[in-house]
């Protein structure tokens, strides 16, 4: 059976300490294999935010085992999670958060630049193509801020596939536009997994789109209640 | 991104662009800062140079004088008991002169070597009658102590044999001109008649009115100092060193060594005063402009923290958030030291154009040196550092989930 790309242990997590504790993750196991399109579901505050943040390494956990890529996590120090983050993690958050100081084309090459210290032309010979694949060609030089909400959702994905990373988070990526906006992106995220291979778990409160991803895992309270593969895709 | 900087650079340069307004306003404020301490210290060392220079117009930097003559009782017992009474001073010369000056000449420290035969002497013409200080000198080696040929206001400097060069104020007590004749006589019986060849203004009433310069042979014959020399005078090439010079050269000679720094004593002390109370306002001001960049790059990491909670998510090390945050204090040190530093400059001329004597001269010349530029550059730059070593540690230690989430 090949790697998975996620693999989590019984992870714990808690807030406080002694009498203030206060645990959000009640031991959550759960595997993401390569190529997986999988949505995160479950109602305000059931943990999906802090599961995610543990996911991409924002954050540890109190207790398990959180393997990335083949990679165990809990030796780590803080620049061992922020290499292992920057190089195969890919982020897509629900405000896109670009950083409105750059254009477009800067902005999806932050990764690799913040990785190497120093921009290079295939750097953004590579974010072109990419601002390309999510149809912003035209929009490479525009700052960030200039955009329209779909177009920097758009710069976002774009940005975390910068590093070719093999896992994708996604945090309620549509969440912020209108319905054709979303389609539009949700239908680039298939596209981009189906085409390059690369595992995304997508974080949404829209039943609509947790419908057309391969696999639904919902967490209530901190604890996956029902993880099962979509009949109705 | 045509810039090929480091990444850190880039972003830096950013975030000041982006936040223009508060990055010029910073750069105002401590650009004023730099201003103010450039130009203070362009003011205070061109008016102290002014002022040295001015009392070192008619002063050797060291004057070394023979020892004093102290009294020896004679054929006491042991049993009485003696009173001494301090001996008056004579006009003496010193003991091998020649031997000294010769050792000096060879001293790096010191720029030139002038023996001077100089005393009391009353000068007469007509009714006038003025005590006078008779300076004996040889003027090629003078003029190299003291510039007194750039002080000639009228006539040349020239002491041959019967020729003496007076002071402005003393020519016109006397109403005498160049060429005019006036009576010299010493205390003891030695009188003679000069001619005036010249009129000097030294920038000091009392020694304009006093000094009467004449050849050194002439000098010695009419101070009754026959082949000998009252003092030798010296110009050093470091001022400052001057006291230091003084006591080496008191220890190895046995001469009084005279330092224009003991001589001028309470004169140091209002110069050296004057330096720390503007070192005390140049450290306040200096402290303003950290706290003015630190306040500004606290609030500028308040308001980028979802940025950095970003570049944080996307592999962005704290080391490189660290160094973002302390280019821009750098940054904005030295862009606000290069406008102080033309600002400075700007008032400095203002100050040049304004600041006039009534002949219409400057009040004093101060000089702009680009040192001070380089050293008020880099100063404020690593002020911008180290103001920024606050906001650069929250910066680098924000948790990029609770950044993100802003």
């Amino acid at each position: 059976m090949a790697e998975p790309v996620l693999h989590l242990e019984g992870i714990r997590k808690a807030y406080g300490s002694g009498d203030t504790e206060y645990e959000v993750l009640h031991g959550i196991d759960l595997r993401l294999e390569r190529g997986e399109f999988a949505a995160l579901i479950g109602p305000s505050g059931s943990g999906k935010s802090t599961l995610l943040n543990l996911i991409g390494l924002l954050d540890r956990p109190t207790a398990g085992r959180l393997v990335i890529d083949g990679e165990e996590t809990s030796a780590l120090d803080d620049t061992g999670l922020t290499r292992l983050r920057g190089q195969r993690i890919g982020f897509v958050f629900q405000h896109h958060h670009l950083i409105p100081a750059f254009t477009a084309e800067e902005n999806v090459a932050m990764p690799q630049l913040v990785a190497l210290g120093w921009p290079n032309a295939a750097m953004f010979a590579r974010a072109g193509a990419l601002l390309a694949r999510v149809g912003l060609a035209e929009r490479r030089q525009q700052l960030a801020n200039r955009l329209s909400g779909g177009q920097q959702q758009r710069v976002a994905i774009a940005r975390a596939l910068m590093m070719a990373p093999s896992l994708v988070l996604a945090d309620e990526p549509t969440g912020n536009l209108d319905t054709h906006s979303a389609d539009e992106v949700f239908a680039l995220l298939r596209e981009v997994n189906e085409q390059l291979g690369t595992s995304f778990l997508i974080v949404t409160h829209d039943p609509r789109l947790a419908k057309r991803c391969d696999r639904v895992i919902e967490l209530i309270d901190g604890t996956v209640v029902a993880d099962r593969p979509n009949a109705l895709r | 991104m045509k810039s090929w900087l480091p990444f850190e650079w880039i972003a830096a340069l950013r975030f000041l662009r982006e936040g223009r307004m508060q990055s010029l306003l910073i750069v105002v404020g401590v650009g004023v800062g730099v201003a103010v301490i450039v130009f203070m210290s362009a003011l205070l060392s061109g008016l102290q140079a002014n002022l040295v220079r001015r009392t070192l117009s008619s002063q050797a930097h060291v004057v070394l004088l023979p020892a004093e003559e102290v009294a020896r009782p004679q054929g006491t017992t042991g049993e009485e008991a003696i009173r001494l009474q301090k001996q008056a001073q004579r006009l003496r010369s010193i003991d091998q002169w020649q031997q000294i000056r010769d050792r000096l000449h060879d001293w790096q420290e010191i720029a030139a070597v002038s023996p001077v035969a100089s005393g009391p002497a009353f000068v007469v013409r007509g009714d006038a009658n003025k005590a006078i200080t008779l300076i004996g000198i040889d003027p090629a080696h003078y003029n190299r102590v003291i510039s007194l040929s750039d002080r000639l206001t009228a006539g040349q400097l020239r002491v041959g044999a019967g020729e003496a060069v007076i002071g402005i104020e003393l020519a016109k007590d006397l109403g005498a001109d160049v060429g005019d004749k006036l009576r010299i006589s010493s205390a003891g019986s030695a009188a003679e008649t000069l001619t005036i060849t010249g009129l000097f203004d030294l920038g000091n009433k009392g020694v304009n009115a006093r000094n009467v310069y004449v050849g050194l042979r002439t000098g010695q014959t009419l101070l009754d100092l026959v082949g000998g020399v009252s003092s030798i005078e010296l110009a050093l090439y470091d001022l400052d060193e001057a006291e230091r010079v003084a006591q080496r050269i008191a220890a190895q000679t046995g001469l009084i060594a005279d330092s224009w720094i003991r001589t001028n004593a309470q004169f140091v002390t209002a110069l050296t005063s004057q330096r720390v109370s503007s070192n005390v306002i140049r450290f306040f001001v200096g402290l303003s402009v950290a706290f003015g960049i630190a306040s500004v790059l606290v609030v500028s990491v308040i308001q980028r923290s979802r940025e950095i909670g970003i570049l944080r998510a996307m592999g962005a090390t704290q080391a490189q958030m660290r160094r973002i945050f302390l280019l821009q204090g750098g940054i904005v040190g030295f862009c606000g030291s290069l406008l102080g530093s033309g600002l400075a400059w700007s008032f400095l001329l203002m100050w040049q154009l304004m600041a006039r004597n009534p002949d219409g001269t400057p009040l004093f010349v101060i000089a702009f040196e680009p040192l001070l530029v380089g050293v008020a550059a880099g100063g404020a730059g690593l002020v911008g550092i180290l103001a920024a070593l606050l906001p650069a540690r929250r910066a680098a230690s924000l948790d990029p989930v609770v950044a993100i989430r802003g």
